[in-house]
């Protein structure tokens, strides 16, 4: 079998590298370990396909031109594990990150609000509920007196007109809250 | 009735498709998984008696023949892992149905486990079927990468953090796995273990020697086998109950077939006799002395499983079709003894509240079912007569005296003796947490608790549960089918003898892939510029 000795020398120092990379405690260097040493492997097993040649398509040229495809195919599905299990690790890692910046408190999420008292949300959840009755009261009113008018002016300045009808409603409805604390 | 073969493998990962877009559908999703393993026990089961009527089933998959398209082959050994691995994945699956019931789904997200758990299922069922070393390999794949996710279910500190120690020693072990297939594929120009088998023997000592230790070390890594053994206890435990119970059973047993099958197909002359004799020995002796320490239930558990890998071992080290048979039946018994031990230890969690010796106490008479369910599996593992454990021990140590070297005495003895520690440290365990009365357990004193060693991840006794009538009925029917491996263990044992005589000799299984004989492959050898290897 003949190889290439420049992809013998790239194959070894990936080796060497990674081995070297893998053996240290930051997750995310053992994950760059784990590329290397996936992507040497991934080039042995293209080394093993010998000698280059043309692509191994039948088009009529001589089948001893051509190259060992089956390695290729090999390398393919190992490319694509390689990027399913990196794709695992990399969310591992930033779990365990996750873990070790906030511990088991990063799960739970904040409320934000968690100060509010039961009074306080009740009065805005009312008065919220007050602005929606006011304003689809508006929209009737503007649809009950002049529904078949179409034209564009008379649309935007209705609208206004129950924009300003809204807030005076909302100012409204506040009040009566505000007398009641 | 060829479908049946690559249909084993699809319908788990069809149904994991399914049990995936029903994520919010809980009780669907269970149907869905529940009936695709039942499914693919049907049909191993099926097969089984099909390949053991007719001889070898072989399927060349999108009709490309046998040394450049995919093969898959089920041979007898094939279909009885297939059989046992499909039982053992449906009553595991049944016990974590109804852990899911009684949790009311919140410790575990349900709507992950079931599609990653058929993943499981069709990676396994994909590496016993393989035909060649690299569908093996995507079969590994496939199930380690869904064991990933399992062990690191919830994503808990502790799980997170034994689990990433898992998954580097799997990846490791892996690519050293890939790398074996790229060298063998330059050594001997093709992956189909069909016809390394018949280019292995022609390559010089010294090729052969370096290509059976890679691959030996790759499986013993995923085997648990001595050196390579330490991240099993650590890692195992942590996991959820199932999970445990199904990793136990069913990884480990992976590489010990992986092992098997290479061993037998590529070096008949059983070449590497004398190092698996001594990591065998060394298996069993430091696995069981590190069983003794434990006070956790489920880490001696997971140290007696590393030890009895050494059993299976020693018999491929013997190597005559006596001991491959023995070395058959007992993964077979290994398999279903151990998951229903691991299940026992979940319901021990459940009813005792932890699984530590030292803080239970009283289970007899609190739950006397849960008793008696581990205390039998405890003697069967132990390999107390009549059970199936001291049929398979019998069988082995009979295999190894009728070759009789000196060092296989040594293993018997070892064997022996690994045995009587098994028994030891499970009746201490049986004693503690269901013999001992409730009120002794504080202030207890005894040589017997001496020498335990706490789990580091201890944390007390935390009574939260209760357990479900199907994890109860799901664990007594897997021991009852352990007792049926002892009360039918003469034609168990005689199909695993059939099954050893298939693979006993290489010539069987070149045969069945290759029926045209493989002369003309090599001349005919398309696209290869392949010089050297095999010549």
């Amino acid at each position: 079998m003949s190889a290439s000795l420049t992809l013998v020398i790239v194959m070894a120092v990936m080796y060497a590298a990674g081995v070297y990379v893998m053996l240290e405690r930051s997750l995310t260097r053992v994950l760059i370990g784990f590329l290397l040493v996936g992507n040497a492997t991934n080039l042995l097993i293209f080394i093993m396909s010998g000698r280059p040649g043309s692509s191994p398509i039948v088009t009529g040229s001589s089948v001893a031109d051509m190259v060992d495809p089956i390695p290729q195919v090999l390398m393919l599905t190992a490319i694509v594990i390689n990027f399913g299990i990196t794709a695992l690790l990399l969310a591992l890692i930033y779990r365990s990150w996750w873990l070790a910046q906030l511990g088991d408190e990063g799960d739970t999420l904040t409320d934000e609000h968690a100060t509010e008292s039961a009074d306080e949300a009740d009065a805005t959840f009312r008065s919220s509920s007050d602005d929606d009755d006011a304003v689809a009261e508006s929209i009737d009113d503007f649809e009950r007196g002049d529904g078949a008018t179409s034209d564009e002016d008379t649309v935007s300045s209705k609208a206004d007109a129950a924009g300003s009808a809204g807030a005076s409603a909302r100012a409204a409805s506040k009040k009566p809250e505000g007398d009641a604390r | 009735m060829t479908a049946l073969v690559p249909l084993i493998v699809c319908l788990p990962l069809l149904g994991a498709a399914v049990a995936l877009m029903l994520g919010q559908r809980r009780r669907l999703q269970v149907l869905v998984s529940v009936l695709s393993l039942a499914a693919a026990t049907v049909m191993s089961a099926v097969l089984l008696a099909l390949v053991d009527r007719f001889g070898t089933v072989v399927v060349q998959v999108g009709g490309w023949e046998a040394p450049w398209g995919i093969v898959l082959v089920v041979d007898r050994l094939s279909a009885i892992m297939l059989l046992i691995s499909a039982l053992m994945l449906l009553g595991v699956l049944l016990f974590a149905v109804g852990q899911g019931i009684v949790d009311g789904d919140t410790e575990t997200p349900v709507s992950i486990f079931h599609p990653t758990y058929l993943v499981l299922a069709a990676g396994l069922f994909n590496a016993f079927v393989a035909g060649d070393l690299f569908t093996m390999y995507v079969g590994f794949e496939m199930l380690l990468s869904a064991s990933y996710v399992l062990l690191t279910l919830g994503g808990t500190g502790a799980r997170i953090r034994v689990g990433i120690t898992y998954i580097v020693v799997s990846l490791v072990s892996s690519l050293l796995f890939l790398s074996a297939i790229a060298l063998i594929y330059g050594a001997t120009g093709t992956v189909t273990l069909a016809l390394i088998a018949e280019r292995m023997p022609d390559l010089p000592a010294d090729i052969q020697l370096i290509l059976g230790l890679l691959l030996l070390i790759a499986f013993g890594v995923k085997a648990a086998v001595f050196p390579m053994s330490f991240w099993l206890p650590d890692s195992y435990p942590t996991a959820p109950a199932p999970v445990t119970a199904v990793f136990a059973g069913l990884l480990t047993k992976v590489g010990v077939y992986a092992i098997l099958r290479t061993q037998t197909l590529f070096f008949p002359d059983n070449q590497f006799s004398m190092p698996l004799m001594i990591v065998a020995g060394l298996t069993l002796l430091v696995g069981i002395l590190g069983a003794l320490a434990q006070a956790d239930i489920k880490r001696l558990l997971s140290f007696t499983l590393v030890s009895h890998i050494g059993y299976m071992l020693f018999g491929i080290a013997i190597g005559t079709p006596l001991a491959i048979a023995a070395t058959i039946f007992y993964v077979v018994h290994h398999i279903t003894v151990q998951t229903t031990l691991f299940l026992a230890a979940g319901l021990i969690d459940r009813v005792g509240g932890t699984t530590s010796l030292s803080r239970l106490g009283g289970l007899l008479k609190s739950s006397p079912l849960v008793a008696i369910l581990f205390f039998l599996g405890a003697l069967n593992l132990g390999g107390i007569p009549p059970f199936s454990g001291f049929l398979g021990k019998i069988a082995l140590f009979q295999a190894g005296t009728i070759v009789g070297d000196p060092i296989i005495y040594v293993l018997i003895g070892v064997g022996a003796l690994t045995s009587l520690l098994t028994l030891y440290a499970l009746a201490r365990a049986w004693n503690m947490a269901f013999w001992r009365p409730k009120k002794q357990v504080k202030d207890y004193t005894s040589s017997m608790s001496a020498s335990l060693v706490e789990d580091p991840q201890d944390e007390g006794i935390v009574l939260k549960k209760t357990v479900s009538p199907l994890m109860v009925g799901t664990t007594t029917s897997m021991l009852v089918l352990a007792l049926g491996l002892t009360v039918f263990a003469g034609p168990i044992f005689d199909l695993a003898t059939r099954a050893a005589a298939n693979i006993s000799s290489p010539s069987t299984y070149i045969d069945a892939v290759f029926p045209n004989g493989t002369g003309s492959i090599a001349d005919s050898n398309v696209g290869t510029n392949f010089e050297g290897g095999a010549k």
